[in-house]
Parts: structure tokens; C-alpha cells; sequence
């Protein structure tokens, strides 16, 4: 089962459990979404609880809030992590903070996904990873898929979860990732990382998409430099899995994060800290971002600024060579 | 006034002498219009008040209804109170009428430990889910697509309620205005959108604001049954909210053109001989709501002289006391700055507030 198989299963599942489930965005409806993570949702559950909308993103988020407000659980999809932007105002200044503004009288428990990432040949506006923008926002839970399991894990989280949550899909590899997905219904929680791959020497950190280079790069190095990579997939960016972050370096004493998202201001500036605090004593080398860089995505060149497994695999090699 | 030229019909039926249109019978009863009258003389008594408080430093920041109180009150009076109302800062009349007392509202303008909102927001942002009034947020227009969703979720939970969305004629220039009202029509909700078309926004003239007919046209475009009224009338609003809501439940939202005019300033924050002459508000002062319905009423046997005064004097000492007790009501606790961020306080947020807390060892 592939990641879209996964999070279309889930939906399926989730829907029939919970009536207060409804489903849209663009093309949603009847068509199933352009990824085809809702299809067979409308004829299943009718146009009332899976339907298309207007395009129109701040309108999208703006219409879940108050579904949400009046005891519906909206699960609404922005086509693509890029066109988000529109919705920023509703998200930062509405969805987070609704509990909050309201004295706990008003939630809008909204789950918004979204595909992102780079490696589709998608340029500036179907590439973006936006994830750190959401990261500064109090209010908001944020997590990226990785794997089929991952996708319905952190979807049937996110649906059971009091809070608004982001959920970011890596749409490169929707289809190219395949593993066996329990039928039953299973929750990955929020601020739980996966160790994906132990090791003592150095550890690798990433999400999403880029989780799969990092452990092409791990299973490279291994095998050409005998080195032993301990890998994480972060899963869930907020809340932070600060313990077994801090527990892998502690024990390897070095660590390398990577994410396609330009360095500057990423979320791995905040990992570097975190390990700074908790792990100071314990580090031989500095923490090593291995980034996107500070440009736009970029379209010809895409395969030049991706962090692919050969870029990650030269930092480990500096990491440890420190 | 400055809809001169406007060519979309406005419905009145109480002129500003008190005097109701030929031919027109209400449909309200008189106990609903005294009760209405009462709430309109509680918005203004405290409005005046809580400038007074803030000019005297003991709250940071007051906005007042001046001249707008029929609107919210009058269209309170009208919905049902299973209603969802999304009010702007300027529909104090309206969350008075669905019973938050003025202690309530008193305690919330101090932002202390009793308000609501837990000393949050700025003033004047009330909100109390036990009368479905959504608490107020300063973003203009944000809360339109959210009225949509809350509509469009009583239509699947089959509840013959309508969700309501105030906001002034400033919040159609944003963009949540007209995603809030394309989606309402396509989706087909049960949303009545109240426009408060009191003629500024800040210091900005409608002539600065858009170049249509007023908001009622926009209502047209988007395929949505639209109405324009005097908003200083009370029937005029009062029993067009009756059919807009009727409206709302058989076929789908309604957008609402109330034309008023801001007789304070935007907030005390704010001073509108800047920009606005004199002979404005003079002209406005005439068209007064309040005014407006006393003079019915009085026609009408059902007030005078003493009663008005005896009003006051009630409103005065029930908001003098309640100003007493906000007062000495202590502020929200420490606690409250990371409570309510998640339905659960995150670790990292708890040792943020252990390390807060050293440096308030007595608490807030």
C-alpha cells in the first residue's frame, strides 16, 4: 500500500467510525482531489460530508474554523503546500489561536493537509516545504508524513486531536513508497519520533521525504566507510520529540540534520539548539545542517538543490571527519 | 449622508421623528421594542462609561457603539438565541440582549480574572459560548467564512438555527468578505451577513472604500437574496431580520446593508474632527436611533420624561457598582499566560512556565 492508498484508507475508516467527519478543498468532490486522496469519500458518504469548494484557500481554512466551532471535525485539504499562503492570516491568526482568544469557550479542531516538498519538477509553486512557518505559531500541531504507516497513524491522530494540526504529505514519493499497513485502526502520536536505524556513531535527522535520502545516505556510508548512522524520522515537528533527540546524541556525541526547506530559518536551526542545550557536553562535533539553500525552488535545477542522499552523505562524512 | 445617488432600495419604517410609514403595522410587540430601547440605553450608558475609565487610565483602551446600537440590538431581538452570532467589536447591544450582564462586560474590559476570555484580548473583544456569541477577534472580516462554516454545520446537524456574521463596510474590502459570501451561496448556507454600513472605517469615507452602490450590489453578485434598511430603525431592522432568517433557513444566506453612521470615534484611540466636519455628525445626530425610538415610544404613551430618567439612573448605579467589584477582582493567575494553547499544557510549554515562575514567585 502506497502513502495516498494509506491516507484514503484512513479517511474511509475514520469516516464510517465518525460522522462529524466531513472532507473538502478544491477539487475534493466527486473528482477525488488531484492526488486522489478523496476519491470514493462523496459517493460512499454523500456531497454532503465530502465536497468541492471554491478556490479559494482562506476561505477553505476560514469555512473549517466554523465547522469546527459547531462540533464538526473538517478535515480540508490546500492543493498544495505553495498555495497555502492565502489561508496564513486564518491560520495564525484564527485556527491557533481560537482556544486561546476565546478563554477555552470556543476550538476549532481543524486538520489541514496539504502535499509539499520538492522532486516533481514543480518550480517555485508546486515545491515549497513551508513547515517552519507554521513551527512559530503557538496553537497549531505539525507533522509530516513519511511512509504509508506514517500516513495513517498521524492522520487517525490528527482527526482524534482536540487541537488544529498540519499535516504535510510528501507528494515525490505519494506513490513510491510502499510497505504492508495494518487494516485496524492505530494512532502514531504526536511528539513520538521513529528510530528508524540504530547506530553509535553519528545521528541523522530529517522528516518526510527527506527521511528516505538520509537513509540511502546511512546505508551508503555504512557500507563504503564503515559507518554506523543513527537515523531519526522526526514525524512530528510540534510537538518535538526532545528525548529521544537528545538521547541519540548523547550516545553518538554528533548529528547531522536535513531538510529541503533553505537553511536559513529552518527548522533545523531549531534542532541544532535544542541539542545545544541539552547535549552540550556530549558533542565532538558541531551540529551539521545539510539544507536547501536560501533561492526560491528552483525548476532546471531542481536536482542540484535537493538534499539528496549524496549531499547528506558528504556531511555525515564531514560530521564525523571533525 | 453620503449614499446620496445610491440607487438599491433602503426599507424604513420609523422616521427620525418617530413617526412609522404609512400603512406599516409592526409585527414586533411593545414589550419587545421597550425591552430593545432598555438594552440600546445599557450599550450607550456603558459605552460612555468605559471611555471615562479609560481616560482615567484604569482600563487601556475603550470602543464605543455610538449611534450603531439599533443594529445589534435590534437584529438580536429578531434571531433566535440557539442563533450563532459572530459579532464585531461594535455589537456590545447584542450579547446584552442575549443576558451577559454588565458586570459580565465590565469585568471582560478589565481583562481580570473573571473575564471570560481570561484577560487575553484587548477590550471591547467579548464573548460567551453559553449565549452562542462568539468572542470578538481585532482581524476585520476573519470571522465571515467562519459564520459560512458554522451555517453550513446546522444544515448537516439539521438544526433550524442560522449562523450570523456582523462586521462594518470596511470589511468588504478584505478578502475573507468575499470568500465568506462565495462560499455561503455555492454551498447554500443557512448565514445572514450583517453589514453595519456606518459610512468610516477608522478615518477612511466609503468614497475611499470601494466604488459600488454601497455593499447591497455585492450581495447581488454573489447570487445571495440581499436587503438594504435605514439601520437607525428599529422595525426596519427588526422585521428584516425576521424575513432574512426565514430567508436564510428556505434557501440559503442573505446579505444585509444596515445604513448607520459611527457617531464616536473608532476608538479612544481615535479623533474623527480630523477627518469628518462637523456638519456630518450634526446632520447624523438628527437621525439617531435612540433618539428616534424614545420619540415612538413616547408617542405611543409607553415612555416619558421620568421613565428615561429613572433608566438612567438604574443603568448608572448598576455599572458604578459593577466597576467597583472589577476592581478589586485580582488578574488572571500566571497559569493563564500557557493555559488554553493546547487543549493540554506541551512539556516544553510547562518548563517555559516553571522557569517563568521564579521570576513571580507570588504569582501574577
Amino acid at each position: 500500500m502506497n502513502i495516498i492508498q494509506a491516507l484514503n484508507q484512513t479517511l474511509h475508516q475514520q469516516f464510517t467510525k465518525d460522522e462529524r467527519l466531513i472532507t473538502f478543498g478544491e477539487d475534493c468532490g466527486s473528482f477525488g482531489g488531484v492526488f486522489r486522496v478523496t476519491e470514493g469519500l462523496q459517493e460512499k458518504f454523500g456531497e454532503g460530508r465530502c465536497f468541492d469548494t471554491p478556490l479559494c484557500e482562506q476561505g477553505i481554512v476560514g469555512f473549517a474554523i466554523g465547522c469546527a466551532q459547531k462540533g464538526l471535525k473538517p478535515i480540508c485539504e490546500i492543493q498544495f503546500a505553495d498555495y497555502i499562503f492565502p489561508a496564513y492570516d486564518q491560520i495564525v491568526n484564527e485556527l491557533a489561536k481560537m482556544r486561546a482568544r476565546t478563554g477555552n469557550q470556543y476550538t476549532s479542531p481543524v486538520v489541514i493537509r496539504t502535499p509539499y516538498g520538492g522532486g516533481i519538477h514543480g518550480g517555485f509553486y508546486h515545491s515549497q516545504s513551508p513547515e517552519a512557518l507554521f513551527l512559530h505559531t503557538p496553537g497549531l500541531k505539525v507533522a509530516v508524513i513519511s511512509s504509508p504507516k506514517d500516513a495513517k497513524g498521524l492522520l487517525t491522530s490528527a482527526i482524534k486531536s482536540e487541537d488544529p494540526v498540519i499535516l504535510f504529505e510528501p507528494k515525490r514519493i505519494y506513490r513510491a513508497v510502499k510497505e504492508e499497513v495494518p487494516e485496524e485502526e492505530f494512532e502514531i502520536p504526536f511528539g513520538k519520533a521513529e528510530l528508524s536505524r540504530e547506530g553509535n556513531d553519528v545521528t541523522l535527522v530529517g522528516w518526510g521525504a527527506q527521511h528516505h535520502q538520509n537513509m540511502q545516505a546511512a546505508e551508503e556510508v555504512a557500507e563504503e566507510y564503515d559507518l554506523d548512522v543513527e537515523v531519526i524520522n522526526l514525524r512530528s515537528l510540534n510537538p518535538v520529540d526532545v528525548e529521544t533527540l537528545t538521547a541519540s546524541v548523547q550516545k553518538t556525541g554528533r548529528c547531522v540534520v536535513a531538510h529541503e526547506a533553505p537553511k536559513t530559518g529552518g527548522f533545523g536551526a531549531e534542532i541544532s539548539s535544542l541539542i545545544m542545550e541539552h547535549c552540550f557536553l556530549h558533542l565532538q562535533a558541531p551540529v551539521t545542517r545539510c539544507c536547501g539553500l536560501d533561492v526560491h525552488f528552483p525548476h532546471t535545477l531542481e536536482e542540484e538543490y535537493l538534499t539528496d542522499a549524496y549531499k547528506v552523505k558528504h556531511a555525515l562524512l564531514k560530521t564525523v571527519e571533525f | 449622508m453620503k449614499n446620496d445617488g445610491m440607487t438599491f432600495k433602503t426599507i424604513q419604517y420609523l422616521n427620525e421623528h418617530g413617526d412609522l410609514a404609512k400603512g406599516y403595522t409592526p409585527s414586533v410587540s411593545s414589550e419587545i421594542v421597550l425591552r430593545a430601547y432598555k438594552k440600546m440605553i445599557v450599550t450607550r450608558h456603558v459605552d460612555e462609561r468605559m471611555i471615562t475609565l479609560q481616560r482615567q487610565g484604569a482600563i487601556s483602551f475603550s470602543m464605543s457603539s455610538l449611534g450603531e446600537e439599533c443594529c445589534s440590538v435590534a437584529a438580536a431581538a429578531a434571531l433566535s438565541p440557539d442563533d450563532w452570532i459572530y459579532p464585531q467589536y461594535r455589537e456590545v447591544g447584542a450579547i446584552f440582549w442575549r443576558g451577559f450582564s454588565i458586570q459580565d462586560f465590565v469585568h471582560h474590559m478589565f481583562g481580570n480574572a473573571k473575564d471570560l476570555s481570561k484577560g487575553r484580548q484587548m477590550p471591547n473583544h467579548f464573548g460567551s459560548r453559553d449565549l452562542n456569541v462568539v468572542t470578538v477577534s481585532s482581524p476585520i472580516a476573519t470571522k465571515i467564512p467562519h459564520a459560512a462554516g458554522c451555517g453550513y454545520a446546522m444544515k448537516l446537524q439539521k438544526e433550524s438555527n442560522i449562523s450570523v456574521a456582523f462586521f462594518g463596510e470596511g470589511a468588504t474590502s478584505e478578502g475573507d468578505f468575499h470568500a465568506g459570501l462565495n462560499f455561503a451561496a455555492v454551498l447554500k448556507v443557512p448565514t445572514l451577513f450583517f453589514c453595519r454600513n456606518n459610512q468610516y472605517a477608522i478615518s477612511t469615507s466609503l468614497d475611499h472604500q470601494f466604488h459600488s452602490d454601497g455593499i447591497a450590489p455585492k450581495g447581488e453578485g454573489y447570487g445571495m437574496k440581499t436587503y438594504r434598511v435605514d439601520g437607525n430603525d428599529f422595525f426596519a431592522v427588526y422585521d428584516t431580520v425576521i424575513k432574512a432568517r426565514k430567508h436564510c433557513l428556505e434557501k440559503g444566506p442573505v446579505l444585509f446593508e444596515a445604513m448607520t453612521y459611527r457617531m464616536g470615534a473608532h476608538s479612544t484611540s481615535d479623533d474623527p474632527s480630523r477627518y469628518r466636519p462637523e456638519d456630518e455628525q450634526e446632520q447624523w445626530k438628527k437621525k439617531d436611533p435612540v433618539l428616534r425610538l424614545r420619540r415612538y415610544l413616547e408617542k405611543q404613551g409607553l415612555w416619558d420624561d421620568k421613565k428615561e430618567r429613572q433608566l438612567w439612573e438604574e443603568v448608572k448605579d448598576e455599572v458604578t457598582a459593577a466597576i467597583e467589584v472589577a476592581k478589586k477582582t485580582s488578574n488572571p493567575s500566571l497559569k493563564t499566560l500557557v493555559e488554553d494553547v493546547y487543549s493540554d499544557i506541551p512539556d516544553t510549554l510547562q518548563e517555559q512556565y516553571e522557569e517563568l515562575k521564579q521570576f513571580f514567585p507570588e504569582g501574577s
